[in-house]
C-alpha cells in the first residue's frame, strides 16, 4: 500500500470515527462501501471474516478495525485504520470529559447525567437484545442459553469466563447452536 | 491532582472509595479486564472496575457508560479514556486505552495472521454461536444491574431507548435525538425545582439539599 493510500484509509477512517455515534460496529456499512467498493482491496468474504474474527478474540469489537486495516493493507495499514479510528473520537470524548469535570457542580452537567444514564442502560440493553437476535437467530436452545446466563451474571457472583467456556462447549458438541 | 478523597467525594460515598495505585496498575487492570472479554467488554469492566475494585459505584460507572455512547467512537474505549482521565489525567486515559488496546490487539493480528478459514469449520461456529449467546447474557446482565441505579421513573427513558433501538431496530442517532433532549429538559426542569423550595432563603431545614 502506497504512502498516499495509507493517509487516504486513514483520513477516511478519521472522518468515520467521528461520526460513529452507538460504537465502532455502527460505521461497518460505511467501511465496506469503501474498502470493498471504492477501492477493491477487500472482497466481500474477507471483510466479513475480519468481522468475524475480531469477535472471536478478546477484546474491544474495535478491533475489527484493526483487521480490516491489516487485510488491505498489512502492518501498516493496520496502524492507519486503528489509529484513524481512535484518535478523532478518543480526543473528541477527551476534551468533552475535561468540560463535563470542570463544571461539575453545574447544573447542566447535573441534567445531563440525570437524563442521559438511563438513556445508556437502555441502548446497553438493545445491544445484548441486538447481539442475542444477530446470533441466537430462532434456535430455543440459544435464546436459552441466552437467558440463564443472564440470570445468572445478574442474580448471582459466578465466573462469567466460566459461563463463556460452557456456551463455546456446548456449541463445539453440538448440543446448541 | 484529580479525585482525591477531597469535598468532591460523591455524595452517599463516606469512607474514601479505593483507587487505582498509579498508571501502571490501570495498565494492568484494563488489560486483564479487556483480555477475558470475550464478545465484549463492557460486562468485564463493570465487574472489574465496580465490583472487583471497587474504584468506581454503579452511578459513577453508569455516568461514564452514558458519556462514552453518547459520544463518538468506541463505547469502551471512550469509557477507558474517561476513567483513567479521572484518576491520573491524561497519562490515565493514554494508560487505561493502551491496555485496553494492546493484548487483544496482539492476540486479533496473531490470528488474521494464521487466518486459513478456520472460522469455516462448523464446530468451530457452533462453538463460537454458543459463546454469542453467552456473551449476549452477560451484557444483558450488565444492563439489568446498572438499571438498579436509576429512578423508577427514570427507567422509562431506557425502557423506550430500548424498545426503539433493540426492538425497533430505529437507527440509533434518531432515537437519541429524540430521547436525550426532552430527558435532560426534563432532569434540567425537575432540578430546578427542587433547588427552587428548600434553597430559598430562610426556608432553613438545614440546607439538606444545598452542596
Amino acid at each position: 500500500m502506497s504512502a498516499p493510500d495509507l493517509l487516504d484509509l486513514f483520513a477516511r477512517f478519521a472522518l468515520l470515527s467521528l461520526l460513529a455515534v452507538g460504537g465502532a460496529m455502527a460505521a461497518a456499512p460505511e467501511m465496506h462501501r469503501y474498502l470493498v467498493g471504492e477501492r477493491g482491496w477487500l472482497d466481500d468474504a474477507r471483510f466479513a471474516d475480519s468481522i468475524a474474527l475480531a469477535q472471536v478474540a478478546p477484546g474491544p469489537n474495535v478491533l475489527f478495525v484493526t483487521v480490516l486495516g491489516w487485510q488491505a493493507g498489512g502492518i501498516a495499514g493496520a496502524l492507519a485504520a486503528t489509529l484513524g479510528m481512535m484518535l478523532p473520537s478518543g480526543l473528541a470524548t477527551w476534551m468533552a470529559w475535561r468540560w463535563k469535570r470542570s463544571r461539575e457542580d453545574a447544573p447542566v452537567v447535573a441534567a445531563l447525567r440525570t437524563g442521559l444514564s438511563p438513556l445508556a442502560i437502555g441502548l446497553t440493553g438493545s445491544a445484548a437484545w441486538v447481539v442475542a437476535g444477530g446470533s441466537n437467530r430462532d434456535d430455543p436452545r440459544l435464546w436459552g442459553l441466552t437467558a440463564v446466563a443472564t440470570l445468572l451474571v445478574w442474580r448471582t457472583r459466578i465466573g462469567m469466563l466460566w459461563l463463556l467456556g460452557a456456551g463455546a462447549l456446548l456449541g463445539a458438541l453440538g448440543w446448541v447452536g | 491532582m484529580t479525585g482525591g478523597p477531597d469535598a468532591k467525594a460523591p455524595d452517599g460515598i463516606d469512607a474514601p472509595a479505593p483507587q487505582p495505585a498509579s498508571p501502571a496498575q490501570l495498565f494492568r487492570v484494563f488489560s486483564g479486564l479487556a483480555l477475558r472479554g470475550f464478545g465484549g467488554v463492557l460486562p468485564w469492566a463493570q465487574r472489574v472496575l465496580v465490583e472487583e475494585r471497587r474504584w468506581l459505584n454503579r452511578d459513577q460507572f453508569v455516568e461514564l457508560l452514558a458519556f462514552g455512547q453518547l459520544l463518538p467512537g468506541p463505547n469502551i474505549c471512550n469509557l477507558a479514556i474517561m476513567a483513567g482521565d479521572r484518576w491520573f489525567g491524561w497519562r490515565g486515559a493514554l494508560a487505561a486505552l493502551g491496555g485496553l488496546l494492546a493484548g487483544p490487539t496482539a492476540i486479533v493480528l496473531a490470528l488474521a495472521a494464521l487466518y486459513a478459514g478456520f472460522a469455516e469449520e462448523p464446530a468451530v461456529r457452533r462453538a463460537l454461536a454458543g459463546m454469542a449467546a453467552v456473551a449476549a447474557g452477560l451484557i444483558a446482565a450488565t444492563a439489568l444491574k446498572l438499571a438498579a441505579t436509576q429512578a423508577p421513573r427514570w427507567l422509562a427513558v431506557g425502557l423506550l431507548a430500548f424498545v426503539g433501538v433493540g426492538l425497533l431496530r430505529w437507527p440509533l442517532a434518531w432515537v437519541v435525538a429524540a430521547l436525550g433532549p426532552p430527558a435532560v429538559a426534563l432532569a434540567w426542569a425537575g432540578a430546578r425545582r427542587a433547588r427552587g423550595r428548600p434553597a430559598a432563603p430562610g426556608t432553613g431545614r438545614g440546607g439538606g439539599a444545598a452542596r
